[in-house]
């Protein structure tokens, strides 16, 4: 819709003249902007998009096993997806992802619903927010293996319940079991729930709840009707980092298991170490194909934006 | 609709931990009438009508609603609604199912609740915004729909807080025209909160003037406005100059000779106070006119401090020795047939029944 005029200045449609001062003045405010994007994109890409892509790229490679040979093949996707394991193991994660789910987002819930409706002072809420965090001062590995000596044969809880008399020989389901798996987990990803929850329910106003209870609503309908609702948004932020982060969990699940359960993140690892670098990419692809369409799944079902 | 409600608020007090924001406050406000609490942000208002409603516990005394002492029953089981100051409508839910939601804990089906909704949507006029939800509306439908979701509790009296404090002055004004027209066909009582006199001078049957969780005046519009009971209250209602003195004499008439710190003495009728006591007198600012006065104790002469247009008529205030800030409204014909500037000498005078005497709160 522009004509350039004899004098090389631009007409736009709307029959203004453009002076080329003011082009160019329009060019160098595009560019700034443009520029001011770029470390943001220079580090996404680095260190997002260009090793994904280069996973993506390895997982059509060929491989025997000494060496990756640069190929465009699907053998893996076929040998990944073909195999009665790879189906096995992702029921797997995708059941210990359900479990952890459901227990976090309850005890998560009434965590947040506590320390945001029962305790008065803004101080005491942050106090005993900072206690819920304490326990990740320490490293994940260190809180995981802590729980062997709780849980293990000769542990504090089998000693406790023999020496009390109730059982008879140690419970083994204990340790080294998919218990100890989703004990772990849980233990691990709570507060992950708890976080945006409290977060949520701290937003919410509290005239909304008294303009409940003018409408008759107890305490229950009041939970139902008004608080839940609300709460949804931090509900789907804490189920997203605590779905994605049990999906790509492996040393849980290797620690706590005793090596007896398998995670598709466990499965690729042990692609790895038999240098198996395409199958391990193929299955990652897979993996990171299945989470996404999980999260998109999510950001479907509640509006989150409310909430960035 | 429903029947209106006398609401008795008995030597109620509020206290909250070593502070009290309502000193043992007594009122009567009559069923059906549309009562305002008027006062500064922190006067105890608020905290009245929370405890009316019951979301705020009564530290002592006791209130009645009809018959019936409400002092420990749940706010929905009392009679009573209310509509919050920022309207509190569940952004989660749509117009209609805001508006539905009492009958909607009270278990009424899904069909029934949405007809009885959609009556009281077509009262405030919101009928076609059934489906949007509250950030969809604007702060004028937002207060409709707010009203509609408080009345559709058939509530005996309708408590609002501040109702019109959010919107623009020009909704404001028509916003208050409508709440007046449905509380005179509901015929149900309105007890309004406002820290704004004109807000409670345009509404009210009965205005309540509050201050330091004690009640001042509680009147008229008319009274209130010209008969203020307090220095407080000629104050807050604005249009009045307060001037403090000591009383030292009697007129036959009964009228009180009061001096002021420099000497000067004014006349000023009503009250009974005793020679030598502390008094404040109230004297109409667009009473007073620049003429020469001929009784020296209803007038005197100063000297112009700032002249304010203000379209029909001129702010002039006036400085004298011991009296600051005196303000008298002049017709602007009247003013600008011989304007002043700051700094001129300027007689004012009033006439007798414009200076009156005001009362003190017992404490």
């Amino acid at each position: 819709m522009t004509a350039t005029a004899q004098d090389g200045a631009t007409i736009t449609a709307s029959g203004r003249r453009r002076s080329p001062a003011r082009a160019a003045l329009d060019l160098v405010t595009g560019l700034s902007a443009h520029l001011q994007a770029v470390p943001l994109a220079v580090i996404l890409g680095a260190f997002l998009l260009a090793p994904v892509m280069m996973i993506a790229v390895v997982s059509f490679w060929d491989y025997d096993f000494a060496r990756l040979y640069p190929d465009l093949v699907l053998t893996n996707y076929a040998e990944t997806l073909g195999s009665r394991v790879t189906w096995r193991t992702y029921f797997n994660t995708l059941r210990y992802a359900a479990i952890v789910w459901a227990l976090t987002l309850f005890i998560g819930f009434w965590v947040a619903y506590f320390l945001a409706f029962h305790v008065r002072t803004t101080t005491m809420q942050m106090v005993l927010f900072l206690v819920c965090t304490v326990p990740f001062l320490t490293s994940n590995i260190i809180r995981m293996i802590s729980w062997i000596p709780v849980l293990g044969r000769n542990g504090l809880v089998n000693t406790a319940l023999i020496d009390a008399g109730l059982i008879p020989a140690p419970i083994e389901w204990l340790l080294y079991s998919d218990f100890a798996v989703v004990l772990a987990m849980v233990h691990l990803y709570t507060l992950f729930m708890v976080t945006p929850i409290f977060n949520t329910l701290m937003r919410i106003d509290r005239s909304l709840i008294e303009a409940a209870r003018d409408a008759g609503a107890n305490g229950r309908q009041v939970l139902w009707n008004v608080i839940l609702p609300l709460a949804k948004p931090g509900m789907a932020i804490g189920t997203i980092f605590v779905v994605t982060l049990v999906m790509a969990d492996f040393i849980t699940v290797q620690v706590m298991s005793g090596g007896q359960s398998a995670s598709v993140a466990l499965m690729m690892r042990n692609q790895m170490s038999l240098l198996q670098y395409p199958a391990a990419a193929a299955n990652a692809v897979v993996l990171l194909v299945l989470v996404l369409v999980m999260v998109a799944g999510i950001l479907r079902i509640v509006d989150i934006r409310k909430e960035l | 609709m429903s029947k209106a409600a006398a609401i008795d608020i008995a030597s109620v007090s509020k206290v909250y931990g070593a502070t009290t924001a309502v000193h043992a406050v007594s009122l009567k406000i009559p069923a059906g009438s549309y009562c305002c609490l008027l006062g500064p942000s922190g006067c105890g208002k608020t905290s009245t009508l929370r405890m009316i409603a019951g979301h705020e516990s009564i530290s002592s005394g006791d209130i009645r609603l009809g018959n019936t002492v409400v002092t420990d029953l749940p706010p929905a089981r009392r009679g009573t609604a209310m509509m919050f100051q920022s309207y509190a409508l569940f952004p989660h839910l749509d117009v209609l199912d805001n508006v539905a939601f009492s009958l909607k804990m009270k278990g009424v089906s899904r069909e029934q609740r949405h007809k009885r909704a959609l009556d009281l949507l077509a009262l405030v006029q919101m009928e076609d915004y059934a489906g949007r939800r509250p950030a969809q509306l604007s702060g004028g439908q937002q207060q409709r729909v707010a009203l509609a979701r408080a009345l559709i509790t058939d509530p005996e009296a309708l408590l609002l807080d501040e109702p019109l404090s959010a919107l623009d002055p020009f909704l404001k004004i028509r916003m208050r025209a409508e709440l007046k027209k449905l509380q005179t066909s509901l015929g149900i009582t309105f007890v309004h909160v406002t820290h704004s006199q004109e807000e409670a001078m345009a509404l009210a049957d009965m205005i309540v003037v509050m201050n330091d969780g004690r009640i001042e005046q509680a009147a008229s519009p008319r009274t209130v406005f010209e008969r203020p009971a307090t220095a407080f209250v000629a104050r807050f209602m604005g249009d009045h100059n307060v001037i403090s003195g000591r009383v030292v004499g009697q007129t036959d008439d009964g009228s009180l000779s009061v001096q002021v710190g420099n000497g000067g003495t004014f006349t000023a009728t009503g009250g009974n106070f005793r020679p030598g006591e502390e008094v404040d007198i109230a004297i109409r600012t667009d009473r007073v006119r620049i003429v020469e006065s001929p009784d020296p104790d209803l007038g005197f002469k100063g000297t112009v401090g700032n002249v304010e247009y203000r379209g029909s008529s001129v702010r002039l205030s006036v400085d004298a020795a011991g009296i600051e800030d005196f303000s008298a409204i002049i017709d602007d014909a009247a003013y600008f047939t011989n304007p002043l500037s700051v700094g001129d000498a300027v007689p004012l005078a009033w006439k007798a029944e414009d200076a009156i005497v005001l009362g003190r709160l017992a404490s």
